[in-house]
């Protein structure tokens, strides 16, 4: 049996607040399999970050243990099993857009024609390719996080850890970003955690959609999603996206979520068996 | 540059206009004169102080041209500010990043490093030098001009350490954490991010710590009574101005002048480092 890209056993994280305990997260348990794309979603303070930081090895749990790739996050973390992006960018202003993207593996000890050569590769994914030479104040926001995602593919990982990387994005960009990061995934076959708060975000990209509740933070509720992506996937295209995101499977599964986040049981079992029917329909 | 020459025009303007107009004798709050007499004796026109410049420095036959003997005095100042800004510098660097470094430091170290500033140059200048004197390190003997060099860094250091201390702490949470992520150390997150970073804080700090250098020299050459230096001509030329009122001015605009060129160039030396003072990206 190969090792889950991610296996986190009953993890608790309390943060030492002023006089009282602040319980971010409480007794979660969530394993995603290599190349699997899966994000956490849930209202403001339900501790869907905190759970990705733990993934990461930027926070440590108070109980429970963090495996990344079968060894403990702090390991995979030293040997650089992941990328990660955040919802700002990040970029080192002094840095041109290539030499942003060559960071990691400069970082790495990578020599300099592989660095150019990995470069190169991954200026044309994000398709900035005519940006290399640029500086990051001369993009624009949507530009500057293509760049961070690339710099997140650098390294090659199995696993991208990305949190709320589209926040901060106007809604035409959001939806081009997420074609094509569905496009990015499908060549690169990592495995994908990815914090949102907004629910036809998570089931467009998504493989699975785990529902958290807020303090103290739990999983509440683990979706399946299954939609057909492959059109999306393989060229990228806007217009495939627009059919994805109009199909009544897509629109049955954020119907469902949005109930397990409203934490409405009924009408989630209602949801269910319509998801279920649509995506029945669907693949007639 | 255009608008520096604007200033001196305007300065020199309104010197000649409260000459022209001001009351003869000054104007006096109790003992105390906030404002000088118009006299040639206590306000040299300006025309006279540049005059001056290139009259000879003594009745003397074969005298050189006053402006010679400051540009002299000069050289030999630069000279000693130049060592004392790098070590300053030197000093400065080297206690922002043990400050960076461990957060006991700087509680521990920051205060004393603001404390420092408020030691008046005139009691330290003796004690530096009576300590040089007794130092002997190897076969290096210890000149006189050195604790002049070691008062200028004494004042060219604050600003450095102060600015890249700021500089060294500024990169962003996002980009530290990433740091962190990519499994990076100090050392190399201090190369990669928190170095250049610094740079846009460091950069006028270094200015500063010029002029600061150059003051101190001067200040430090009275003090100590280090001969050569501008300072030491400051205290012989203030003895003529009885007699040849104009004469004073002339390694006072010295001193002035010297400030704006250590200023320049240190700018001068930053400006190969243009690429790392571009606006921190927004988003």
């Amino acid at each position: 049996m190969t090792a889950a890209a991610v296996r986190v056993t009953g993890v608790t994280r309390v943060f030492a607040g002023a006089g009282r305990e602040v319980v971010a997260l409480e007794d979660v348990d969530l394993t995603v399999a290599p190349g699997e794309f899966v994000s956490l979603i849930g209202p403001s303070g339900c501790g869907k970050s905190t759970l990705l930081r733990l993934i990461a090895d930027l926070d440590a749990p108070s109980a429970g243990t963090v495996e990344v790739f079968g060894r403990p996050a702090r390991e995979a973390r030293l040997s650089r099993d992941y990328g990660i992006a955040f919802q700002q960018a990040g970029l080192l202003p002094w840095r041109t857009v290539r030499a942003n993207i060559e960071l990691p593996l400069a970082l790495a000890g990578v020599g300099r024609g592989a660095r150019r050569e990995r470069a190169d590769h991954l200026l044309d994914l994000v398709g900035l390719a005519d940006f290399a030479g640029q500086f990051p104040d001369q993009l624009s926001g949507g530009m500057q996080q293509r760049v961070a995602i690339a710099r997140a593919l650098a390294d090659e990982p199995s696993l991208l850890l990305m949190d709320e990387p589209f926040g901060a994005l106007d809604e035409m960009t959001r939806e081009h970003l997420q074609t094509q990061l569905l496009r990015i995934c499908a060549e690169n076959r990592a495995a994908v955690v990815f914090v949102t708060h907004s629910i036809p975000e998570a089931v467009f990209l998504s493989d699975r959609v785990v529902v958290m509740s807020a303090r103290p933070g739990r999983v509440r509720e683990d979706i399946a999603v299954r939609l057909d992506r492959s059109a999306v996937a393989g060229a990228g295209l806007d217009s495939a996206s627009d059919d994805l995101r109009a199909d009544a499977g897509f629109f049955a599964h954020v119907a469902r979520v949005r109930a397990a986040l409203h934490g409405t049981p009924s009408l989630a079992v209602a949801g269910d068996t319509v998801a279920e029917d649509a995506v029945r329909g669907g693949a007639a | 540059m255009a608008a520096a020459l604007g200033a001196v025009a305007l300065l020199a303007t309104v010197w000649e206009l409260y000459k022209a107009a001001g009351p003869a004798q000054g104007w006096s709050l109790g003992q105390t004169r906030i404002l000088p007499r118009t006299s040639d004796l206590a306000m040299p026109h300006t025309w006279d102080m540049l005059q001056r410049l290139v009259e000879p420095i003594t009745g003397a036959r074969d005298a050189a041209p006053l402006w010679r003997a400051v540009l002299d005095a000069g050289a030999v100042s630069l000279g000693i500010a130049a060592v004392g800004w790098a070590i300053g510098v030197g000093v400065g660097l080297l206690i922002a990043v043990a400050m960076q470094r461990l957060r006991v430091v700087e509680r521990a170290v920051l205060p004393l490093v603001i404390l420092s500033q408020t030691v008046p140059l005139i009691a330290l200048a003796p004690l530096v030098r009576s300590w040089g004197s007794r130092l002997e390190i190897g076969s290096l003997e210890w000149a006189p001009w050195m604790s002049v060099a070691v008062i200028a860094s004494y004042l060219a250091f604050f600003p450095v350490a102060v600015g890249a201390l700021r500089g060294l702490q500024s990169p962003s949470a996002i980009q530290t954490e990433l740091m962190h992520a990519y499994g990076a150390g100090w050392w190399t997150t201090l190369l990669h991010l928190r170095a250049p970073a610094a740079v846009p804080h460091v950069l006028p700090a270094l200015r500063l710590a010029a002029a600061n250098a150059v003051i101190g020299t001067v200040v430090a050459e009275v003090a100590t009574g280090l001969p050569g230096g501008l300072g030491r001509m400051i205290l012989e030329l203030a003895n003529f101005a009885g007699s040849d009122p104009a004469k004073p001015w002339a390694p006072i605009f010295g001193a002035v002048v010297l400030g704006l060129l250590a200023a320049g160039i240190v700018t001068a030396l930053g400006a190969g480092l243009a690429r790392f003072r571009r606006m921190e990206a927004s988003a």
